[in-house]
């Protein structure tokens, strides 16, 4: 506490003024730095173990928990929903992750270079961001629902034997989630493209230019080596946003039909809080906690190793 | 750029680049376009059909529905939200970034983790908190978490902003005889506005738009903001897409206002935000 003026006491024990004042001072800092981190440990930190303890237990929130030790880890493995639910959260990491990051890098791609009409595009591809999750899907329940927009357009074009209830066919109520969520992420992923792409050294392109590179050359060798940290981030900011969907699928869908378009987040929704099942529900928060960490770990550490080899 | 490029290029640019952008322009047209129009035309030709005529009646209709209340809702949260975040997100950073106090990179970090946190992992026992100390089912209850679970961002955000003013001119100032308190209040306070401005409206499209912690935190439906409620006027107007459409339209203007007055720093607060 080197640089906080500390009270001394004068020697005849009262204190200077200016020591008065040092260690009023003292007391400020330690209220502004103490409050709001005691404010957020005791509502983030301090459930989180809390979450850990449940997930040992058996639970309804009205009787006392019963400590039942793993029993609700091992009891995932035999439950069918959960295996669902996860392979429904892998596959969508996989496909709303992949194409929000591939959607974003390309619209930045085509919008990064000055031109007449770019202003107006970046502004439509990113109105979204600023809508909430419920109204993105209040808007596409529109154009998904029996009579809306999509059987209309199939119905058009002579398709109307592929008309179907996209939100409410097993088969298909994932992928229909899935894309809204879409239409909502890209947006934001090019903006973080766009600001990546201001620190690409154009000397760099002409000089590749003058060597004879294609345009997919100078973008494999020249663009993605220095996008390199802005794609750390995204692919960081995309898994943790992929892994807590919940909004987009409770507004449409809450998982069903039968849990065909669960995540995990919905599905720790329903058991633990509307199902009272706490225990159950605090493990399958512990695994999705595990599941986001995990994946930021493994792609922490191939990137290091890439960058050893490289 | 040679000749050709410079001729067929606009062309095609122009022409993928409009069919890509009526994929994200046609869903809003639709919606607005359905909320203007009446529930018998809309029952006779259906919602993807040129409208009759256009009427107001469906907002009307929505705002009457208790839209209005729970417009207020959301704002009764999210506006106190927004400034008590701001003020001890500022506070925690000056005292982190400025001073010398131990430990000050650990708590720093710590508080960034917890804002990572999956809420998954904090629903559960954050609704018991909330019963124990007489928050659920409160305002005052969704104010209080929605501000300690986020604070971690914001301050770690502002820390790294407030590192950034040179030394000398708090130094300056305390040699003038400032205290802690005033060199925060008249100097780095001011100093910090454009990032104050850039967090402030993104806390305030994040806690608007907020549904998960609506509806683990709250029941009365006289209480719910108006994300989590337009979600439940689905249920009462089943068909009536003219109404459902207006009530999306009235729920989307608030944070569609918020990012058109500090677009600026709105997309830079995104640039710092994706930075934690």
């Amino acid at each position: 506490m080197a640089a906080v003026p500390k009270a001394v006491p004068t020697r005849a024990g009262t204190l200077s003024k200016g020591a008065r004042r040092g260690s009023r001072d003292a007391v400020v800092l330690l209220a502004f730095v103490l409050i709001p981190f005691t404010l957020e440990m005791l509502w983030t930190f301090w459930p989180a173990l809390n979450s850990v303890y449940i997930s040992l237990t058996r639970w309804d929130g009205i009787a006392p928990p019963e400590f039942v030790g793993l029993d609700n880890y091992t009891r995932m493995w035999s439950d069918e929903t959960f295996r669902l639910a996860l392979r429904n959260t892998v596959l969508w990491l996989v496909l709303f992750g992949g194409l929000s990051v591939l959607g974003g890098l390309g619209l930045a791609l085509l919008l990064d270079k000055p031109r007449k009409g770019i202003g107006v595009y970046r502004a439509i591809f990113f109105l979204p961001v600023v809508f909430s999750m419920v109204v993105t899907a209040l808007v596409w329940r529109m154009i998904f629902q029996p009579e809306g927009v999509v059987n209309g357009i199939l119905s058009a074009v002579g398709l109307e034997d592929q008309a179907r209830i996209w939100l409410g066919e097993p088969e298909t109520a994932l992928y229909a989630l899935i894309v809204p969520a879409l239409w909502r992420q890209i947006g934001y992923i090019m903006v973080l493209f766009l600001a990546g792409l201001k620190t690409v050294d154009p000397l760099l392109h002409e000089a590749a230019k003058v060597d004879g590179a294609t345009a997919f050359e100078r973008f494999r060798h020249v663009t993605l080596p220095q996008l390199r940290p802005i794609t750390t981030v995204v692919l960081a900011v995309t898994v943790i946003d992929a892994l807590r969907s919940f909004d987009i699928v409770w507004a449409l869908t809450k998982g069903g039909p039968y849990h065909s378009s669960e995540l995990l987040s919905t599905y720790q929704f329903s058991t633990g809080l509307l199902g009272s099942q706490l225990g159950y529900g605090s493990a399958l928060a512990v695994v999705i906690f595990l599941l986001t960490v995990g994946t930021i770990v493994v792609y922490l550490v191939r990137s290091l190793r890439d960058e050893e080899t490289a | 750029m040679t000749a050709t490029n410079s001729r067929v290029r606009p062309w095609l640019f122009h022409g993928g680049m409009s069919i890509l952008a009526a994929l994200w322009v046609v869903p809003l047209a639709l919606v607005v376009v359905t909320s203007l129009r009446t529930f018998d035309d809309l029952a006779d030709a259906g919602l993807a059909s040129v409208p009759k005529g256009l009427t107001l009646d469906p907002y009307r209709q929505a705002l009457a529905s208790g839209e209005w209340h729970s417009i207020v809702n959301s704002l009764i949260i999210t506006v106190p939200v927004v400034v008590v975040t701001l003020l001890l997100a500022s506070m925690a950073a000056y005292g982190l970034a400025r001073h010398r106090i131990p430990f000050r990179r650990t708590l720093l970090l710590l508080m960034l983790a917890g804002n990572l946190l999956p809420a998954q992992l904090l629903l559960i026992p954050v609704l018991k908190l909330t019963e124990q100390f007489g928050l659920f089912d409160s305002r005052i209850g969704m104010i209080v978490v929605l501000t300690a679970v986020g604070l971690g961002f914001y301050t770690f955000v502002l820390h790294g902003f407030m590192r950034g003013i040179p030394e000398e001119v708090t130094h300056a100032a305390k040699i003038d005889g400032a205290t802690t308190f005033g060199v925060y209040l008249r100097i780095v306070l001011p100093l910090t506005k454009p990032a104050m401005a850039a967090l402030g409206s993104l806390a305030f499209t994040w806690t608007f738009n907020d549904l998960l912690w609506s509806i683990t935190l709250l029941r009365d439906e006289q209480k719910l903001p108006v994300t989590p409620a337009i979600l439940g006027m689905q249920g009462q107007f089943v068909s009536s897409w003219n109404v459902i459409a207006a009530a999306t339209v009235i729920a989307a203007i608030p944070t569609v206002i918020v990012f058109l007055r500090f677009q600026r720093y709105f997309i830079s607060g995104l640039l710092i935000g994706s930075s934690k």
